[in-house]
């Protein structure tokens, strides 16, 4: 909106540190369904080394990325996205159907806790064993 | 067991000293009046001496002065008592220290809508906040997302113009042949729309969204719920509820709701903004499929 001067901080994302529950929910609903998008266009570019007439430039491709370290940690963090994005999308949907909307704090805050206990559970296999 | 006695004999006493020249109940009240307000006064002085203060970091902007024309924030420590609210704590401040200090305020109760306030990053009724609730110091700026006028008032002109662009009056269908008569809703009905109805227009919701902020031409939560307490009052009609779907359907309508909940969050009436417009959208939806 128009302004006839510079608020400084007290404008949108200057003040996240006020942001409530839902605001955050927002933000983060945003940024892991964009970032899905990003993946998404990755993952069409290391699948399409299959297409290679030498069959062994798709398992070459994969056990490279995959001896790479930070490729799984970024698997781990792919992985936390993914679920965010899955467990507050099924939130969004019952807020769209005019359920739980009173609690729509507690049900985000639920599928954070979610999110950390799913990855948690997941970084022995993305991090520590050979997939 | 003694000395209570003598309290109460001395209390009943004092009464009817007060009450024995007073001959009217009016001449009573008055005197009663002046009491208390020797006591507020004796109490006032009270925690003046006690140095109880609260220190509030508030807003200056003024276009017109010299001075002020560059926004920045002056202190001002007041003096606190029990029950003090934001809009007690500005009032005592321009009355003490700085009379241009320029807010809006009226009724001091949360019913009039004038004194939404940005109070430590948060739309709040000053009127409506206890001093004692937040923490310190207490920042108060002007509404978010609203040209500010002087120091803590907004124009609230472009509000005001969504509001009325969802026709927020009561028009039905069918009025009743007999002028007398009357145009009865059902308790359930009534019951529906009754949180919608209690709208004060303070614009907090609005200030607060950040849809809003990004669109102008945003209906915002506040002229959304106006045009629910009208499309869900039964008595209005069907051919007038779709005339408001038609306003609520638009691109700068429901449908830009993202469901943040900010202005639930911070509605002074506890108005479940969200709930409202989540089912107009639905109402939106509905209304649609019956045409294919
Ligand atoms: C079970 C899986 C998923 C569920 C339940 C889900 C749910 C949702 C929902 C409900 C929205 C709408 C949010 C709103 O109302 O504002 C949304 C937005 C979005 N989703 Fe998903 N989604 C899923 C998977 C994915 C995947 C795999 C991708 C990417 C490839 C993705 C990318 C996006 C994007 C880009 C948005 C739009 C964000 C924006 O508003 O800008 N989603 N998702
Ligand atoms: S809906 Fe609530 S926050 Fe919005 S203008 Fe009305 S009373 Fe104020
Ligand atoms: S002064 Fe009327 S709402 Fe606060």
């Amino acid at each position: 909106m128009s302004q006839s001067y510079d608020r400084g901080t007290i404008e949108d994302f200057g003040r996240w540190r006020d942001f409530s529950a839902g605001m955050w929910a927002w933000v983060f609903h945003k940024f892991t369904g964009w970032v899905l998008i990003g993946y998404l266009f990755t993952h069409i570019a290391v699948l399409s080394t299959a297409t290679a007439a030498d069959p062994t430039v798709y398992t070459n491709t994969i056990s490279g990325l995959e001896d790479l370290l930070i490729v799984r940690l970024l698997e781990v963090g792919l992985l936390a996205v993914a679920v965010f994005h899955i467990l507050n999308g099924i939130r969004l949907l019952f807020v769209d159907l005019g359920m739980g909307l009173t609690a729509q704090d507690k049900t985000f805050y639920l599928s954070l806790v979610l999110t950390g206990a799913i990855v948690v559970a997941s970084v022995p296999t993305f991090v520590g064993g050979k997939l | 067991m003694s000395t209570q006695t003598t309290d109460e004999d001395s209390e009943a006493t004092g009464q009817s000293d007060s009450e024995a020249p007073a001959s009217s109940p009016g001449e009573r009240r008055r005197a009663e009046k002046r009491e208390r307000q020797t006591e507020k006064a004796r109490q006032a002085a009270e925690t003046e001496s006690d140095e109880e203060t609260v220190l509030l970091k508030v807003f200056r902007y003024d276009p017109e002065v010299e001075g002020k024309r560059e926004p920045r924030f002056d202190d001002f420590h007041v003096p606190f008592y029990k029950g003090m609210t934001v809009l007690d704590a500005l009032i005592y401040a321009r009355d003490t220290y700085d009379s241009s200090l320029t807010f809006r305020h009226s009724c001091r109760q949360a019913i009039c809508g004038s004194d939404a306030l940005f109070i430590n990053g948060r739309q709040r009724l000053g009127c409506k906040t206890q001093l004692s609730d937040l923490d310190e110091p207490v920042r108060i700026e002007p509404l978010p997302h609203q040209d500010v006028v002087k120091d803590l008032v907004v124009d609230m002109e472009h509000f005001y113009d969504q509001m009325e662009s969802v026709e927020p009056y009561f028009d039905p269908d069918e009025l009743p042949s007999d002028d007398m008569a009357e145009q009865r809703q059902s308790r359930e009905n009534r019951e529906k729309i009754k949180m919608s109805t209690r709208c004060i227009w303070c614009g907090a919701c609005m200030s607060s969204c950040n849809i809003a902020a990004g669109d102008n031409q945003y209906l915002g939560p506040a002229a959304i719920n106006k045009a629910y307490r009208f499309a869900m009052d039964e008595r209005e009609g069907d051919e007038r509820k779709e005339k408001r779907m038609e306003i609520m359907e638009q691109e700068h309508g429901v449908w830009r709701c993202q469901t943040q909940f900010s202005c639930t969050e911070v509605c002074p009436k506890d108005i479940p903004l969200t709930e409202h417009i989540q089912e107009l959208k639905r109402e939106a939806v509905k209304s649609n499929l019956k045409f294919w």
